[in-house]
């Protein structure tokens, strides 16, 4: 956990992924349960007019819940909430990053923060985006 | 491809799914991430609810022509293994918008995930396009 005393506007460092590969698509399936070809086969990504897999969009998804319990704890981490933007392709890199947007109090009493999340390629693309809520060491 | 707005409201059966500790740990593996606390499996990641899977109600078409435009989870507490988590999923909404790739269609829908004790454990609001 790399929490330290964050303020509104803190910029948090960021997690640089492995690029995708065809393996992970193949293992996310699997652990996932998301079998949709378009994800592993490449004729059916063409069938539906795409130029060749794309990853799930919850593996990016799940590449900032992995950003997210690095930063406050796998068991701190109260909401999170993306928009899934652009198409990963194979071999895209992809960088977890985040800004600490405000510091308050959940209705339980436990401080909390609210995140600005975002995953981008090596492009600099926000692929993936949005916001999270995690609960603070008091 | 328009889906009629009868849609809005349909609910599924009832499914639980049992969180084990190996499938804990093969979804943190397949992400890529090390955290200690998968390897045991005592916690499981943020987005492992994706893997309480239940078509959305009342929605027949070809899973080729879905996209997943957005997701997002709430969590009452962490999922852990042996959990026993039944879910129901619920249309919410759906609607036209015009984009890149013409004029897609949104369905919207949520499902809540609740322990043996009838606990709110996680809402799940997911928003698919059909193309």
């Amino acid at each position: 956990m790399v929490y330290d005393r964050w303020q509104p506007g803190d910029d948090l460092p960021p997690l640089v992924k492995e690029p995708i590969s065809k393996v992970q698509l193949v293992r996310y399936a699997g652990a996932s349960g998301d079998y949709n070809l378009i994800h592993t086969d490449v004729e059916t990504a063409r069938s539906v007019g795409l130029d060749g897999v794309i990853a799930h969009g919850m593996l990016s998804m799940g590449f900032l819940g992995q950003y997210l319990a690095d930063l406050a704890g796998s068991e701190n981490v109260r909401r999170v909430q993306v928009r899934f933007n652009a198409m990963v392709r194979l071999g895209d890199v992809l960088t977890c990053k985040g800004v600490v947007k405000e510091t308050t109090s959940a209705a339980n009493g436990r401080p909390l923060a609210s995140l600005e999340i975002w995953a981008e390629n090596q492009r600099g693309e926000k692929v993936t985006s949005g916001t999270a809520e995690v609960y603070l060491p008091r | 491809m328009a889906i009629d707005r009868s849609i809005v409201g349909a609910v599924s059966e009832p499914e639980t799914f049992e969180v084990e500790r190996g499938a804990i740990r093969k979804f943190a593996d397949a992400i890529g991430d090390p955290n200690p606390a998968y390897r045991s499996g005592d916690v499981a990641p943020p987005t492992f609810p994706t893997t309480f899977r239940i078509r959305v109600p009342g929605l027949n078409v070809d899973p080729a022509r879905l996209l997943h435009a957005g997701e997002e989870y709430v969590y009452e507490r962490p999922i852990r293994a042996g959990d026993r988590i039944t879910c129901v999923r619920r249309v919410v909404d759906t609607y036209v918008k015009s984009g890149r790739l013409g004029e897609m269609t949104f369905v919207v829908s949520e499902s809540e995930g609740r322990d043996l004790d009838g606990n709110l454990v996680v809402t799940a609001r997911s928003t698919i396009i059909v193309r």
